[in-house]
């Protein structure tokens, strides 16, 4: 099979199929073993044992701005190339964006807490990631708003993409203005500054939370082309009926 | 509750964002979960009444 096959949703859907239970287990396997090496982690000189909260708070933050970057390619795949799958990719990862945003957030109010002093602040990195969930609500508003698909898909396109303007401000907030956010300490020119013990367990998780949007996104789009399949068959029905 | 009480004076931070995580993970699991079974219901009740695709194949028929 190859990728142009994955235009057509009746084989993708036929992929999705054979794909998903294999993909949901490896995802349990690595959540199960990443969990596992931040119970073990050690307790960090300064921050003591809070800063387990970085092996769930972290993978959050990154895949916060992925999913929108996913958007923001299926969103040139609706406007450019018109391909029938984009916009179905971009309206299924709306909601799964959205929930990483918010427990990117609230993680890190959590640990802002015990040591900051403090659930929130408003500097450039918490502020750009609060306009990011608020810019995911938007788009998820925008798809109910517009009864036709493919109305909504084009309005949503334009939307996502310049919603991504806000992605180069999240990831160098940190370096631009002086922030009470730490700055980026794995993906730097630099190379990581974490430890190792710290560094194995957060890059496990983070493959585990990009596996588990994978497996989440085509789940969704699964959902996505069936719920189109049956507005198109009850419309279908309908004009029988008048007829 | 030994692993709760070794996470120091902080652990109830640390408790609620994992908690927090697993419902907000679980929450999306069984949405998505909900709607597939909703979807697959919906086009079963349709092929039942006899609609087909374009293609002439029934409704529930990947």
């Amino acid at each position: 099979m190859t990728l142009i096959d994955f235009a057509n949703p009746t084989k993708f859907l036929t992929f999705t199929t054979r794909a998903l239970p294999w993909l949901a287990g490896l995802t349990a396997i690595l959540l199960a073993i990443g969990l596992y090496q931040s119970a073990a982690a050690p307790d960090d000189y300064q921050q003591g044992a809070t800063v387990k909260i970085m092996f769930i708070h972290v993978p959050n933050a990154w895949l916060s701005m992925f999913v929108w970057a996913v958007m923001s390619a299926a969103s040139l795949g609706t406007l450019v190339w018109r391909h029938p799958l984009a916009d179905v990719a971009a309206k299924s990862a709306a909601p799964i964006g959205a929930a990483f945003t918010f427990l990117a957030l609230v993680t890190g109010s959590l640990w802002g807490r015990p040591m900051w002093g403090t659930y929130w602040e408003w500097d450039a990195r918490l502020t750009s990631v609060l306009i990011l969930f608020l810019m995911y609500l938007g788009l998820i508003a925008l798809w109910r708003a517009v009864e036709d698909p493919s109305r909504a898909a084009r309005a949503a396109a334009i939307l996502t993409l310049v919603g991504a303007i806000n992605l180069p401000i999240i990831k160098f907030s940190v370096d631009w203005w002086n922030t009470l956010h730490q700055p980026a300490s794995v993906f730097r020119s630099g190379g990581p500054t974490l430890d190792r013990a710290f560094l194995i367990p957060l890059l496990v998780m983070g493959v585990a939370f990009m596996l588990l949007f994978l497996t989440l996104h085509l789940a969704a789009m699964r959902n996505e082309i069936l719920r189109r399949r049956v507005r198109s068959l009850q419309m279908m029905q309908a004009s029988r009926s008048a007829a | 509750m030994s692993l709760v009480t070794s996470l120091g004076p902080y652990a109830s931070f640390i408790v609620t964002a994992y908690l927090l995580a697993t419902a907000v993970v679980a929450t999306l699991i069984a949405w998505i979960a909900i709607d597939y079974r909703s979807q697959t219901h919906r086009l079963r009740a349709l092929d039942e009444s006899g609609v087909v695709r374009r293609s002439g194949r029934s409704a529930t028929e990947l």
